[in-house]
């Protein structure tokens, strides 16, 4: 018959050399030199397994978030000309893991009039994340989770507002007269300054 | 340190589990002999490690299973490893666990007290097997997916059930996202956790009987499991390792086939090496006799192996069942090494086998490049491939008068003689160059078989061009560059990018006096007499479409139109059917690079 070992036991063995102390000097080393001989081949027997699962674990950290040029988001004739905001979706082709889509939602955007240019904001709020809404009211953004508050520039307007900067703006370009592209972006939630996703 | 161990020991008491782990007493020493149940547990924490990490990038869906193991193998870091090991290590467990029961029957171990741990066993081989077949399913590939057809049609034999068994196994009536779900929940949770639940109460019960200690091992000192048993096991635990490791660089990896295509023929499927006994063994059985050969009589030898512990109590029992095993894995051995033989010698096995590989190495290449899997998924890609659909759609509609390079399009020979063109390389220049010579216009490989063949294209081929001076000839070169350019085909576009003087050359002296193209074809204002198919645009995707969708229309042969059929027109081809097959004669298809078929 043979013999079965949880293999995590034997490396959690931090107590063995206690344990076998009753047995003399001379033989107290020699077991001393095998464990650490089992304990190293054991060791370098899940060498590659392990190394393939931390290297396979840690691969998301090596890809590149996505780059993208600017993307047509809307006709300028769809934009309100009163000044306030409206949600248009953005699309852009995008490569998932292992799929590739294209002109797919990607993301939205509030974008609004003042005077002659068009101003863009992103939808998700700089506190933690979330779809930011605008208000009943339409005079403001409120962010429905921890009551953010923002005026129409994205500009935090609340002292109690939990978040730490202003709407995200994103650069936009009028193109073929009435064409609105939009530079779109994500940035890190919960930060001051407006880091890159 | 040592208080907080101390603090650690009191409330849990790890010391007396750790010494009663460690410190067991094995009469006679430490063995080589006692390290086959220790590699199966090292083997079983392998595949746990590998197996989560790869559950984490794994999706199991039809349109995600083989794209997120493409993935797993050809974009993640250490992904091949990692799917090479768990392949690999399921491979080795599997002889592991042949060994460890043989030495279990040579050594009597089965014998009482130790029944229920036999018994343990060997619904942990069982176990194990159908974690390979569960496994083997998994990638969703042609391999898996027709092999393991095989394996859910066997349980749809089953007597009374069979029919429920198998809706239940599949998920519905069909494979599709239910059997991935279903078979991946066996595969990651339901038998895993059997698994772990086995190997503990066999490792208790072990423990609670002993090893069985050889005769000879009395006069030898007792020794204990730690260190010395654990370093046998460990130096054991590496060769295993060190085993799978070359068995996945030898292999250069886990084999990925092309998607799963249920409309697809895959006659290359075979079960993994292991299984191929009972594949041959199918073999022997005549239709309505599959259940005795598949449930029945491995029902019947299971229980043969299960009654051994009894059998081993009687006299001669021990001895009996030592012939039993014996004689099992011989027939396994035997059987095995026949169907190796026959496929061996089936050439259509082989040539199975290399269109298998080719597929999937194509299926490969397209997921890696730069249009990637579309969100439809891998099979759709597939479709969608003109080198890999166009001969098909050739030989199916085209290769009972055309031929491609002097073959179907997949290298076989119709029963009827080539009636109409050789469409190899159709709107090249060696293409044009041929049907402009006067020695082969009339053969087989143009216009030989067809209505066209004393036609006044051959007619003036055979006794205009041929009379043609030096001069002319050097002319003619050139119109050939300028009508090949017209079907802009991507094999030629940097030849004619850089000929592109010759070209401009070429167009005017289409209508010179001696060639004069025009007095019959219409090429882009000119034109005398519309007799043949227009020039202009010649060989391009938009002409060849329009010459499959109507050869009668005006622009084409009209009327003069000998046997082509009108595929669009009749509704015969679809228009994506006719796209792909246009665009794998032109030479159209993702990376040049490929060789073709």
């Amino acid at each position: 018959m043979t013999e079965y070992l949880e293999r995590e036991s034997a490396n959690e063995a931090g107590g063995v050399d206690e344990l076998a102390s009753d047995t003399n000097a001379g033989e107290g080393r020699r077991s001393f030199l095998t464990g650490v001989s089992a304990l190293a081949v054991g060791a370098l027997a899940t060498l590659a397994p392990v190394g393939a699962a931390i290297a396979a674990i840690f691969d998301p950290l090596r890809r590149a978030s996505d780059e993208r040029d600017l993307v047509l988001v809307a006709r300028l004739s769809a934009v309100p000309e009163d000044g306030s905001p409206r949600k248009f979706t953005v699309t852009a082709d995008r490569t998932d893991a292992w799929a590739t889509y294209s002109e797919t939602p990607v993301g939205a955007v509030y974008l609004r009039r003042v005077g002659e240019d068009i101003r863009a904001l992103n939808v998700v709020c700089p506190h933690a994340g979330c779809f930011v809404g605008i208000a009943p009211d339409r005079s403001r953004f409120a962010c429905p989770c921890h009551r953010s508050s923002f005026d129409l520039d994205g500009v935090v307007n609340d002292p109690s507002s939990p978040s730490p900067r202003d709407m995200d703006t994103l650069d936009v370009e009028i193109r073929n007269e009435d064409e609105v592209w939009v530079q779109f972006q994500n940035f890190l939630p919960g930060r001051k300054d407006k880091t890159p996703v | 340190m040592r208080d907080l161990l101390d603090w650690l020991d009191h409330r849990t008491g790890y010391r007396a589990l750790l010494r009663g782990a460690l410190y067991e007493r094995i009469p006679g020493g430490a063995r080589w002999r006692y390290i086959w149940g220790s590699t199966l547990v090292f083997a079983m924490v392998v595949q746990l490690i590998t197996g989560l990490v790869l559950w984490s990038a794994y999706s199991a869906n039809a349109q995600g299973a083989w794209e997120s193991v493409w993935f797993i193998q050809n974009q993640m870091t250490g992904g091949w490893l990692l799917r090479g090991i768990h392949h690999y290590m399921a491979q080795v467990t599997i002889v592991l666990l042949v060994l460890h029961l043989m030495q279990v029957l040579i050594d009597g171990a089965y014998r009482a007290p130790r029944e229920v741990n036999f018994w343990f066993g060997l619904i942990l081989l069982q176990l194990v097997l159908a974690l390979s077949l569960t496994g083997y399913l998994l990638p969703w590939d042609q391999k898996g997916y027709w092999a393991t057809k095989v394996a859910t049609s066997i349980a749809s034999m089953t007597p009374v059930v069979g029919p429920s068994l198998q809706q239940l196994l599949v998920g519905g009536s069909e494979y599709g996202h239910h059997t991935l779900t279903r078979f991946f929940v066996l595969h990651a949770g339901v038998l895993p956790a059997g698994v772990a639940l086995l190997i503990v109460g066999h490792i208790y019960l072990f423990r609670r009987h002993g090893v069985t200690v050889p005769k000879n091992a009395a006069e030898k000192p007792d020794g204990y499991f730690w260190p010395e048993q654990v370093l046998k096991d460990s130096v054991a635990s590496l060769i295993v390792m060190a085993t799978v490791l070359g068995l996945v660089l030898w292999s250069g990896g886990a084999h990925l086939g092309a998607p799963a295509d249920p409309a697809e023929p895959y006659a290359a499927a075979r079960p993994d090496w292991y299984f191929l006994f009972l594949f041959q063994w199918l073999k022997y059985f005549p239709a309505g006799w599959e259940v005795v050969g598949a449930q029945v009589i491995p029902g019947l030898v299971l229980a043969l192996v299960a009654a051994m512990p009894i059998i081993g109590g009687w006299r001669y029992g021990h001895r009996f069942n030592l012939g039993v095993g014996a004689a099992l894995l011989a027939g396994v051995v035997m059987l095995t090494w026949q169907a190796r033989v026959e496929d061996a010698a089936d050439p259509d096995f082989a040539v199975a086998k290399a269109e298998a590989d080719a597929l999937a190495h194509r299926a490969s290449e397209l997921a890696g490049a730069s249009t990637g899997i579309p969100a439809a998924g891998g099979l759709a890609m597939m479709r969608s491939d003109p080198l890999t659909q166009g001969p098909k759609i050739f030989e199916a509609n085209c290769a009972q008068c055309h031929r491609f390079d002097g073959h179907d399009g997949l290298g076989g020979q119709p029963s009827e003689a080539a009636s109409a063109s050789d469409l190899a390389g159709f709107g090249s220049r060696a293409w044009l160059a041929g049907l402009l010579d006067p020695a082969r216009v009339a053969t087989d490989e143009y216009f030989g078989g067809t209505a066209h063949d004393r036609g006044r294209m051959v007619r003036f081929v055979q006794r205009g061009v041929a009379g043609f001076t030096p001069e002319v000839r050097d002319d003619l070169d050139k119109v050939i560059m300028a009508v090949s350019a017209e079907a802009a085909l991507p094999g030629q576009a940097e030849l004619d990018a850089a000929q592109e003087a010759e070209i401009l050359e070429g167009r005017a002296l289409i209508a010179s006096e001696a060639i004069n193209c025009v007095r019959c074809h219409t090429f882009r204002d000119m034109t005398e007499g519309d007799v043949g198919p227009v020039l202009t645009g010649w060989g391009s995707r938009a002409w060849m479409l329009g010459m499959l969708h109507d050869p009668t229309d005006e622009r084409y042969y009209g009327e003069d139109n000998d046997r082509m059929p009108s595929f669009g027109a009749d509704e015969s081809l679809t228009s994506a059917e006719m796209g792909l097959v246009v665009d794998w004669l032109r030479g159209d298809w993702t990376s040049q690079h490929t060789p073709e078929p």
